[in-house]
């Protein structure tokens, strides 16, 4: 499986330098203005701050990051339900936000969405044809022997077999695997090029888990889909993603392949996260971990320079404090990160003191 | 008929317990004849698919039960008293916080949304100790706090303006307060972060440490769960498929569904394939007779249509006919107390 996944990532590279990504995120900025009283200018949320990637067509890619660190508001800001405070969205060449309605209704065609919580996502009164048939209706597929066909097409493919017995169920009646294989077939059933999937496999159970990870994987392959993985569980995401893309307090820290990333992470938030999941060892039990102290900042104001600072064991006085580090390449190309660690500058200051 | 002895120094000493609901359309099995030992000062940590009782056991434990109880039955000794002949009012006072008390699933929201964290956390301490004052009161509730790493000026603060991680410190601290033998923690990590979850389990680690508590960790979470675990009890279908210790447990576990569990646990490091297992558990309400997991069991064979009994290997219990030959005894035979009304 890892063999696999080197090999088609480096045709992806091959690709990338062929032509233009399928998806560029540009200079993003999602903010939430606050108000007082209904009205006042109260400040703002800065939920991303100025995030710059590119998602090349056919790569799956994981964006993970704590509760609070933007990575719900860069995954809405992609799926194009919040418009940004700057910066772009750009899809196959073309800006999201230009051309009106009819734009982002095309948009919305070539995207698929899997949500978190599967029994919240599908509504409870639809049987799973209904649930199944309503993007194909709002494509404008309204031929009813087209659409059975269709459902049952994308049923056998999410491996809800056979079709014929679920087509009139009723959410409640399946097992959580077999509603996030709903929700799988539903945001697949356009054919999209570009799948979102907002923490898939959190709510399941660790043996489900591994089942839909591999169909996504499946699918992933099959269509050559471009994948956002978002979660904050590391250990899944070396199954599934062939670059982690780390997000911490609305900037983007750290990004490389998978495997750089676990064997050689340059961050120091990423070492905090790497060290802090647990593989099943019984030895586990006998230390304490070093978890780093405080919790993440508030987004309203966050801290200056390096956002990481006030928690980072190596943070170097008078820099990280007051400067932003730029975002840079470091050890392998294509790995880079936003630290003064390896930065001239901050190997001065570092030699200086 | 087992020693006394043997009951007095365990923390938690379950025989035979069983816990089935009654439901219009039949009976559910969700704890099926149940045994194991907890010494003092360890961690049992059990684990299962959802639906496999593990909760149910929990509430078993500390005698959480809704009205449709069917059947109710077995001895838990905590702390070598016998908490079954206890009747509920009895159990309230003698038993539950001050010997045992639970962190239930979800405990992010088990706080009252009104009450400010001193209050909260002195409730139960008050309930038990009625003649300490106030000061000594707010005393312990401050050093319970400072133990789980709540900051001493939230005292007065409100649930809602903590954060998660908080609110799960401050449910552990109400648990801690009144000093029990044993405390139950119901998925206690599964809404946070894994920061968040790495430090509370660091908690819990000094706890045992430090206070020699016991812990029964129910979660779903194997890899996490290691953190604190000393002993492993796998569940399936309400009942118990292997009892080990965590170090023989890791490194082999001996029942198949053990195994297949394990094998379908993400890892960050190594590069194994990831396994699922194939079907899913039976129906609490009729499951099968014979060994629970034969349908799903590569290794299943004839003798997996009768009931395998509990196995004895070393220090380790193990449901499963494989290992006939390797037991050194019948720990408890199968269906244990299905012919028997009186106890031994």
């Amino acid at each position: 499986m890892n063999a696999q996944a080197t090999q088609s990532s480096e045709k992806v590279v091959n690709v990338e330098q062929a032509v233009q990504p399928l998806l560029s995120v540009r200079n993003l900025r999602v903010w939430y203005e606050l108000k007082r009283f209904g009205f006042l200018h109260a400040g703002y949320v800065k939920a991303v701050d100025n995030v710059n990637f590119d998602l090349p067509a056919g790569e799956s890619i994981a964006v993970v990051g704590e509760s609070g660190c933007g990575k719900s508001s860069l995954m809405k800001a992609i799926l194009g339900l919040v418009k940004p405070y700057e910066g772009d969205i750009v899809f196959e060449g073309h800006s999201i936000w230009d051309g009106g309605r009819e734009r982002m209704r095309a948009y919305n065609m070539e995207v698929g969405y899997v949500q978190q919580d599967p029994y919240g996502a599908l509504p409870p009164f639809m049987t799973i044809r209904r649930i199944l048939a309503e993007p194909l209706i709002l494509a404008g597929i309204k031929d009813k022997d087209e659409q059975l066909d269709r459902i049952v097409r994308s049923l056998e493919e999410v491996k809800v077999t056979p079709p014929s017995d679920f087509l009139n169920k009723y959410p409640h009646m399946l097992s959580g695997g077999q509603q996030q294989r709903i929700v799988i077939a539903r945001a697949l059933i356009r054919n999209p090029k570009m799948l979102i999937a907002d923490e898939p496999v959190s709510m399941l159970d660790a043996s489900v888990r591994v089942e839909i990870l591999k169909l996504l994987k499946d699918v992933q392959e099959e269509r050559g889909l471009s994948v956002v993985y978002i979660t904050h569980d590391l250990s899944t995401v070396r199954y599934f993603s062939e670059r982690i893309f780390v997000m911490y307090a609305g900037k983007l820290v750290e990004q490389a392949k998978t495997n750089e990333i676990l064997s050689n992470p340059q961050f120091p938030y990423t070492w905090a996260l790497l060290n802090a999941i647990s593989d099943p060892l019984h030895e586990n039990a006998t230390k304490l971990r070093k978890i780093p102290p405080g919790e993440p900042p508030s987004l309203i104001e966050p801290p200056k320079g390096c956002r990481f600072h006030p928690r980072c064991s190596r943070a170097i006085e008078g820099l990280c404090d007051t400067e932003e580090p730029p975002i840079q390449e470091v050890a392998e190309p294509g790995h880079y990160t936003a630290c003064w660690l390896y930065h001239e500058k901050g190997k001065q200051h570092e030699s200086a003191a | 008929m087992h020693s006394h002895k043997e009951e007095q120094d365990q923390a938690l000493h379950v025989n035979d317990l069983v816990l089935y609901f009654q439901l219009t359309h039949g009976v559910v099995q969700a704890v099926d004849h149940i045994s194991f030992s907890l010494p003092k000062q360890r961690a049992v940590v059990v684990i299962g698919e959802s639906g496999c009782g593990k909760t149910s056991m929990g509430h078993a434990l500390t005698r959480l039960l809704p009205r449709n109880v069917h059947r109710y039955s077995g001895e838990i000794y905590i702390d070598g008293m016998e908490t079954m002949r206890l009747d509920d009012e009895e159990y309230r006072v003698q038993v539950r916080w001050t010997k045992i008390s639970l962190v239930p699933q979800a405990a992010m929201n088990a706080l009252n949304p009104v009450l400010k964290l001193r209050d909260q956390v002195l409730e139960p301490l008050l309930l038990h100790e009625p003649d300490l004052s106030q000061e000594e009161g707010m005393e312990r509730v401050r050093e319970v706090l400072r133990f789980v790493g709540v900051p001493e000026g939230f005292i007065d603060r409100y649930p809602f303006e903590l954060s998660g991680g908080m609110r799960q410190r401050v449910v552990i601290a109400m648990a801690l307060i009144t000093n029990p033998t044993v405390i139950v923690l119901d998925e206690p990590t599964s809404a946070l972060d894994v920061l968040t979850q790495a430090n509370i389990y660091n908690v819990l680690k000094r706890i045992k440490w430090e206070m020699g508590t016991s812990f029964v960790l129910i979660t779903h979470d194997v890899a996490t769960s290691s953190e604190l675990a000393d002993d492993v009890l796998v569940m399936y279908a309400g009942q118990l498929m292997e009892y080990s210790s965590a170090d023989l447990f890791f490194d082999k576990p001996l029942h198949p569904y053990a195994q297949m569990l394990m094998a379908a646990v993400p890892k960050l490091h190594g590069d194994e394939d990831l396994h699922f297992i194939p079907g899913k558990p039976p129906s609490l309400l009729s499951p099968p007779t014979g060994c629970r997991f034969a349908d799903r069991c590569p290794h299943a064979f004839d003798k997996c249509a009768d009931e395998p009994p509990v196995f004895r290997l070393g220090t380790r219990t193990v449901k499963c006919w494989l290992f006939e030959d390797k037991a050194d005894e019948i720990a408890s035979p199968a269906g244990a107390t299905m012919q028997s009304g009186g106890n031994s």
